[in-house]
């Protein structure tokens, strides 16, 4: 088999697994002999026919597997044919990529080639290669597998910018269901392990500066949703317990693509819920950068996220009661909560009220959006002008439109229908207010 | 208060040619029409007037910001200058220097004036075309020197120096900038940024063109065809950049 048809095996059996970020690492100069920096931002490199980002070279060390999870397309008794990198053949590519600008470094995960540990130390053999004989700087992601030796994933974690072990679904009962080689303790064990070694490795850095570092940019985690029955509430209520309880730095979802035919499984011409997937990833970010609670969000009467509003919106008109909020005085946290302001635009009101009372020229010169904030704001006292508040207008204004222009091409009668739906949604929402 | 006079400031396109302009403004308490270079120059009925480049001069303006007002203040001046984007960025920075003059060092976080957000706007507008950049630029060897070709709306070469001198430092590279005919190039620690007219690359080598199939190979293999969506695709990587970028121009490989 030659390299082109291993990288399209390889590729095609990585290219699930979301979290194709290379954030999260601090701004690097590094000196002395070798290649690769890293931003704190990351950086997309390109953007595939999906529109998702590609920043990092995104492969399987290897997709023979013995594993047989139900919805996995590289299960052992699944017939797809079979490639695995030599340690070298991935370290050159990496390279010969990295160099040309194609990437911002590596994500590697890999099957459960013979057994955990095998696996894994074909991924650090690589790594290896990069740090050691490149003197490779840039990005490493790396997958940590399940059942693989605490002192491998240590030595893994030691390589690597960023460390993940995927909690795959959203609770242990899917997880005995769908994957029964897997099990929530063999997947939380080593994720607290990692959150200790990378809480040690900062205490140490304090010490002395040229302690090793761990996993420097943190640890993430992906669960697939939509291929169990758990609500949005649940998997909400997962998330905010994992960003305390393992400080992860990111949990990414992955709506559910049917690849296999199964009876445990949504049937294969299920489309995938992207919507959903979209809510939870806004709501994601309320929980990390918008202070918000699970429960604020979603509550036991409400376990799923309204299709037509996005879940800010949604709180906002569940609590009228707190708006208007004056532009000129409110606090960040009041402004945090706002449709329409974000944490850039929330500190840039701080910043600039301090010398001028704002007005809304003011703020749509300082780039604010006003579509939806206009409905939750005064400045100086005073709403914006020529602004009709009616039900149906604030409706209107406040539905997100990606829940009715779906991604595929429309057709004639699926247009016919999107209305009908839009109309809907702003008589649901009016009825609301 | 600053008589409007229907005058055009011709000037060098250098940096302490723009400053010398303000100089000329500011002492003898005029707003120009227009300030300008000569290639720049549309044809019009108003008198030009041509500001000798002096860097004494210049000199005295960047330290009396940088005094008087703030080292942001003088970063602010500094980086509008490559603000190519948009048209007026002369005019833009002696609107801005001139109130900065007035407020003081608060300029910098008075985001809701009027000036103060047309420069934040071109700035930003800079630096989100270098980030882009910094990974939409394509490289290839050339007999173990890295070549890459761009066509920026801003002058982002000063912004890609520090960035592709530390990542790639133990390279030979060379950025060409098409639309300002500049060039960047580093080799063994040293980097230096100098006009260029014309750049012809070599016929690219089987290894290259080998490289370029794999990247290909994965770029389109990476896509999940159930999640399709070609307005993300164009929204998050807008087409101008695209006529170098081999992965989706069919052209190149």
């Amino acid at each position: 088999m030659n390299l082109e048809e291993k990288l399209t095996i390889l590729t095609d059996s990585a290219k699930y697994d979301v979290a194709c970020t290379s954030s999260g690492a601090s701004n690097s100069n590094p000196k002395g002999a070798g290649i690769g920096s890293t931003e704190v931002s990351g950086i997309c490199h390109s953007f595939s026919a999906d529109g998702r980002c590609v920043s990092l070279l995104k492969v399987l060390m290897s997709n023979h597997c013995v594993y047989d999870c139900e919805y996995c397309v590289n299960r052992r008794s699944n017939d797809v044919l079979r490639a695995a990198f030599t340690p070298r053949e991935l370290a050159d590519l990496t390279i010969n990529f990295y160099r040309r600008n194609y990437i911002e470094g590596l994500f590697l995960s890999s099957g459960v080639e013979n057994n955990p540990d095998y696996a894994t130390e074909q991924m650090i053999k690589t790594i290896q290669i990069l740090r050691k004989e490149y003197n490779f700087t840039g990005y490493i992601h790396a997958k940590a597998i399940p059942g693989a030796d605490e002192v491998l994933i240590k030595q893994l974690g030691l390589l690597v910018q960023r460390i993940s072990v995927n909690i795959e679904l959203p609770s242990a009962d899917s997880l005995t269901a769908l994957a029964p080689n897997k099990s929530k303790e063999k997947i939380l064990k080593p994720m607290a392990n990692i959150r200790d070694s990378i809480l040690q490795t900062k205490s140490e850095l304090t010490l002395y500066k040229h302690a090793e570092k761990f996993a420097p940019a943190g640890q993430s985690t992906q669960m697939i949703v939509g291929a169990s029955p758990e609500s949005d509430f649940k998997i909400l209520k997962l998330t905010e317990g994992l960003y305390k309880k393992y400080s992860l730095k990111r949990v990414f979802f992955s709506a559910y693509i049917p690849v296999i035919e199964s009876t445990l499984l949504p049937s294969i011409d299920t489309k995938p819920p992207l919507l959903r997937e979209h809510r939870l990833y806004q709501a994601d970010w309320l929980l990390r950068f918008y202070n918000f609670k699970a429960d604020e969000i979603l509550d036991k009467d409400n376990q799923d996220f309204n299709p037509f509003l996005d879940p800010k919106c949604n709180w906002a008109l569940n609590n009228m009661h707190l708006f208007p909020v004056e532009i000129n005085i409110a606090t960040e946290n009041e402004l945090l909560r706002v449709p329409g302001i974000g944490p850039y635009g929330a500190k840039k009101i701080i910043t600039a009220r301090r010398h001028d009372k704002l007005d809304y020229p003011a703020l749509k010169r300082m780039g604010i959006v006003l579509k939806r904030a206009q409905y939750f704001v005064t400045c100086a006292g005073k709403i914006m002008d020529g602004l009709r508040v009616s039900r149906e207008g604030t409706a209107q204004a406040l539905i997100d439109g990606h829940s009715l222009a779906s991604t595929e091409q429309l057709s004639f009668f699926d247009m016919t229908s999107a209305a009908l739906a839009r109309k809907e949604a702003v008589n649901c929402i009016a009825t609301r207010m | 208060m600053y008589s409007n006079k229907d005058v055009i400031y011709i000037y060098d396109g250098s940096y302490d040619g723009m400053l010398c302009c303000v100089f000329n403004a500011v002492y003898n308490k005029v707003t120009p029409f227009q300030i300008c270079t000569y290639d720049n120059m549309q044809p019009s009925l108003v008198d030009t007037q041509y500001i000798e480049t002096d860097a004494k001069k210049a000199e005295r303006v960047a330290s009396s910001i940088e005094g008087k007002v703030s080292s942001r203040a003088i970063w602010t001046v500094d980086t509008l200058f490559l603000c190519d984007a948009i048209s007026n960025k002369e005019l833009l920075a002696l609107e801005f220097i001139r109130l900065a003059f007035k407020t003081g060092p608060t300029i910098c976080s008075m985001l809701g004036n009027e000036t103060v957000s047309k420069v934040s706007h071109a700035i930003k507008h800079l630096q989100r075309e270098a980030h882009n950049y910094t990974g939409f630029l394509r490289f290839s060897d050339f007999d173990n020197s890295l070549v890459a070709e761009m066509e920026p709306l801003n002058f982002v070469l000063p912004l890609l120096q520090p960035h592709f001198s530390s990542r790639f430092r133990n390279e030979t590279f060379l950025i060409y900038d098409k639309t300002h005919k500049f060039a960047l190039a580093y080799k063994s620690g040293n980097s230096s940024i100098f006009a260029l007219e014309s750049l012809v690359t070599p016929k690219v080598s089987a290894e290259e063109s080998e490289i370029r199939v794999l990247h290909k190979k994965f770029f389109d293999t990476i896509a999940i065809k159930e999640r399709t969506n070609y307005k993300c695709q164009v929204g998050h990587m807008p087409k101008r950049y695209w006529n170098t970028m081999l992965e989706v121009n069919n052209s190149i490989v």
